[in-house]
């Protein structure tokens, strides 16, 4: 039955060069784990991938129930998390995910830079890595906020404040981050909530896609 | 010899199934606890309402259908408030207290007794012309398919206690 439908499609468009383009392509002895064991420091970036993806769905799921608003935003949380079957499970994916995603991130990075990888002609992608890494570090301070728990609230200050020693226009970026000069409060919430899951996602599918691009173009660095 | 050979799984059989197997494992692993909780409201079982005091006496209760309006807490998730309910009360020719849901049973608009000059002794929902007799069931031709849904009642100390709508007793 799937082979008929693939055999179907398969007829009139030629699926073959477009998973070809994607999944078939050389890996290198010593980047194969099988050969040599040291070669898992290759697997941190694919992994950093895999659980963004994980991020990325549990988020998905968990906006079924949260409301970006603070009357409720907190009150939501609590009865996602102690009414709906599973969901403290999908919470705690989210949770854990983020913390996980910049430890792999921060190895995939300490990775590429002891084995000189991003070194010529590889220099873009370590600057468009060097953004994503910064999206990702956004994506965990926007994410901190949403519970609207006492946690989440003092450290959103703090990071407001930090924002705010920015010389020059420190003041007018904690304006435009908090949406108030002094109120940490229901605007901030909801800007941290767009910024979290619309703009920040945005900007994260389009670097990743320059980012794995690039890879294609240039292939993996040869050995050390 | 040959024949044998062609029943045995070649390689690259062994090595799609055994791929499919572990990333259909890791799949369902990954998506298991996302979908549960997606599909919790249904799965949960629906909690019978209480009956409400609408606040009306049996004795007030005339064989001319009247409108009631009570309040009733709702829990919806995480946020809890009073909503509107309404009802059209009277007593039948056997002296039992009907009370109709006003939601009109075609599109669910909201209907009224004698709601149009046109249809006297007639329930009347503006929306499509639609129309019900006296006892809730639809006048045949109008657009509703089906009669009023009657509310779950109780009469305690003299008082009309209503519950939720449920389907008429001809329907």
């Amino acid at each position: 039955m799937l082979q008929k439908i693939y055999d179907w499609i398969d007829e009139r468009i030629d699926l073959q060069p477009i998973w070809r383009d994607i999944a078939d392509h050389e890996v290198p002895e010593h980047v194969n784990p099988a050969h040599h064991f040291s070669a898992f420091v290759y697997c941190f970036g694919g992994l950093t991938f895999f659980v963004v993806v994980i991020q990325i769905l549990s988020g998905m799921f968990l906006t079924m129930y949260y409301v970006p608003d603070i009357e409720n935003a907190w009150r939501s949380v609590y009865y996602l998390q102690t009414e709906v079957a599973h969901a403290q499970i999908v919470r705690g994916m989210h949770h854990w995910g983020a913390s996980v995603t910049v430890v792999m991130l921060l190895l995939h990075t300490l990775r590429v830079f002891f084995q000189g990888a991003y070194k010529k002609p590889r220099e873009l992608n370590w600057m468009v890595g060097v953004l994503l890494f910064f999206v990702i570090l956004g994506l965990g301070f926007t994410g901190y906020l949403l519970p609207w728990d006492n946690k989440a609230f003092f450290a959103t200050q703090v990071g407001l404040e930090m924002a705010q020693q920015v010389p020059f226009i420190g003041d007018q970026l904690k304006i435009l981050l908090a949406g108030d000069a002094s109120i940490v409060g229901a605007q901030t919430l909801t800007r941290f909530f767009a910024i979290h899951v619309f703009f920040l996602p945005a900007a994260l599918f389009a670097l990743l896609a320059v980012h794995f691009i690039m890879i294609r173009r240039q292939g993996i660095s040869g050995p050390l | 010899m040959s024949e044998e050979k062609k029943q045995q799984v070649s390689r690259r059989q062994f090595l799609n199934y055994t791929l499919m197997g572990v990333g259909g494992f890791m799949a369902a692993g990954l998506l298991i606890s996302p979908v549960r909780m997606a599909i919790d409201p249904v799965l949960k079982a629906a909690g019978g309402g209480d009956l409400a005091n609408v606040g009306l006496a049996v004795d007030d209760i005339t064989s001319d259908p009247q409108r009631v309006d009570w309040s009733v807490d709702q829990v919806d998730g995480w946020y809890e408030s009073q909503v509107n309910r309404s009802a059209w009360v009277y007593k039948n020719d056997s002296d039992e207290v009907i009370a109709f849901s006003p939601v009109c049973k075609h599109l669910g608009c909201v209907v009224s007794w004698e709601g149009s000059d046109q249809y006297p002794n007639e329930f009347f929902c503006p929306c499509h012309d639609g129309r019900y007799y006296k006892d809730g069931v639809n006048v045949p031709g109008t657009p509703p398919l089906a009669p009023l849904d009657e509310y779950e009642m109780e009469i305690k100390d003299g008082m009309l206690f209503l519950g939720d709508p449920k389907p008429h007793r001809e329907a």
